[in-house]
């Protein structure tokens, strides 16, 4: 495959089985590795969508300042399009997001404010909005609330899942933004009668709530539960298990919060079953290991140790 | 029947700390009202005057949110597990 320069690489992703850990010939689990676009990870997509539609709207021009709170991920697309189309980046993240990632977004060039741990992505959110009404002439592009997120996942990630997999049942992703299952889901709803669109929802260590007000929580305003069949919660102890099996068994190097997909996808496999139903269920892959590397969770000894070393992080 | 039940750090105030109550209940509705008895003032902060789950408050029924099954009437069975979270930003 050719493509013109970097920017034009995002995408086309592969999606490959998990022969060991699908249940049964009938019941087969995919895996699409997002981790294989130009920085590594899914954000690839909504960030260079969300710049576009920007520059199309005409309030992106050369030379503007793009602000984003972000735990990492979609900073480090933004800040890698951000210095190849000559912008310059501000991203918020909160103070309990790995070294790897902060050096990740300096090496691209981006400017980092930390957030308080407390709060976790609320808390970053609510900085960047801050720094928005301090700061008129910046950008936020705020992936929590543009439409060019799902919309990125919408004409690309889904349309290449069905070519991949025409029988696909489920789809099962992260829910964050909710800019993947968002799109991905609604173009799936249009085109396979019956298909479900499961979230995996990341359940931290007691510190991130902590401080959470029961009448300020956030709901990302892209968010809409008519696309949804359903939604888990997967805990820290059960996405840091099923990151470690799927890299001891299928060989596949991930980070944390794909084992928490990974989990929900298994859920949903071992229910399918029981029914005795067929499935085809293509789960994704949102980044590589790599920038958890130095939690040391691949190659402690056992899970119980793995998890220890992540308390308090935020990992997805 | 004995249900554990999660409790987030903004709402131990309710439960002398504990981090996990036991309650009984055939539904979430039910089983709301069983922790009130012992626990005054949490179903308010849990359910508004309609009877509905309050906007930022997430309840996950053996990990499944209750949205997506029967809501407060998704019926519970001993040995259940609900937790109770407020609704937080994720996403990279």
């Amino acid at each position: 495959m050719r493509y013109d320069s970097l920017i034009d690489a995002v995408g086309r992703t592969p999606l490959v089985g998990l022969p060991r850990l699908s249940p049964s010939p009938e019941v087969r689990v995919w895996a699409k590795l997002e981790d294989r676009n130009p920085t590594g990870s899914v954000k690839d997509r909504p960030a260079l969508h969300m710049i576009e539609a920007a520059e199309r709207d005409g309030l992106l021009t050369p030379g503007c300042t793009i602000l984003e709170p972000t735990s990492g991920n979609t900073g480090i697309s933004l800040a890698m399009a951000a210095r190849l189309k000559g912008y310059k980046i501000v991203c918020v993240m909160p103070e309990n997001t790995s070294e790897e990632r902060r050096e990740l977004l300096r090496m691209w060039g981006a400017e980092i404010i930390s957030s308080p741990a407390a709060g976790g992505s609320n808390t970053a959110v609510r900085v960047a909005k801050e720094l928005a009404a301090e700061h008129p002439d910046w950008v936020m592009l705020y992936q929590y609330g543009n439409p060019a997120n799902p919309e990125a996942h919408y004409t690309t990630t889904g349309p290449e899942l069905l070519e991949d997999l025409p029988t696909i049942t489920h789809f099962v992703a992260g829910l964050g933004t909710t800019g993947t299952l968002m799109g991905v889901g609604r173009y799936l709803r249009e085109k396979v009668p019956g298909v479900q669109i499961v979230a995996a929802e990341p359940r931290y260590d007691d510190v991130v709530y902590g401080l959470r007000n029961l009448d300020e929580g956030f709901i990302p305003e892209l968010y809409d539960a008519e696309v949804l069949t359903t939604r888990y919660s997967v805990g820290s102890h059960d996405a840091v298990r099923r990151t470690r099996e799927l890299l001891e068994q299928e060989g596949i190097f991930a980070g944390v919060s794909t084992g928490a997909a990974l989990h929900a996808a298994l859920g949903v496999a071992r229910k399918a079953v029981k029914a005795g139903e067929r499935a085809d269920i293509a789960f994704v892959i949102a980044d590589g290991g790599w920038k958890y590397l130095s939690t040391g969770i691949y190659t402690a000894a056992s899970t119980e140790e793995a998890i220890e070393r992540l308390h308090g992080q935020l990992w997805a | 029947m004995a249900i554990e039940v999660r409790i987030p750090t903004i709402l131990r105030d309710y439960t002398d700390g504990a981090k996990a109550v036991e309650g009984n209940g055939a539904s979430i509705d039910e089983l709301i009202a069983d922790l009130e008895t012992r626990h005054a003032g949490i179903r308010n902060r849990l359910v508004e005057e309609d009877g509905s789950l309050r906007r930022f408050v997430n309840v996950y029924l053996n990990d499944e949110d209750i949205r997506f099954i029967d809501g407060i009437s998704s019926s519970l069975d001993d040995g259940d597990t609900v937790t109770i979270l407020p609704a937080v930003a994720g996403g990279a």
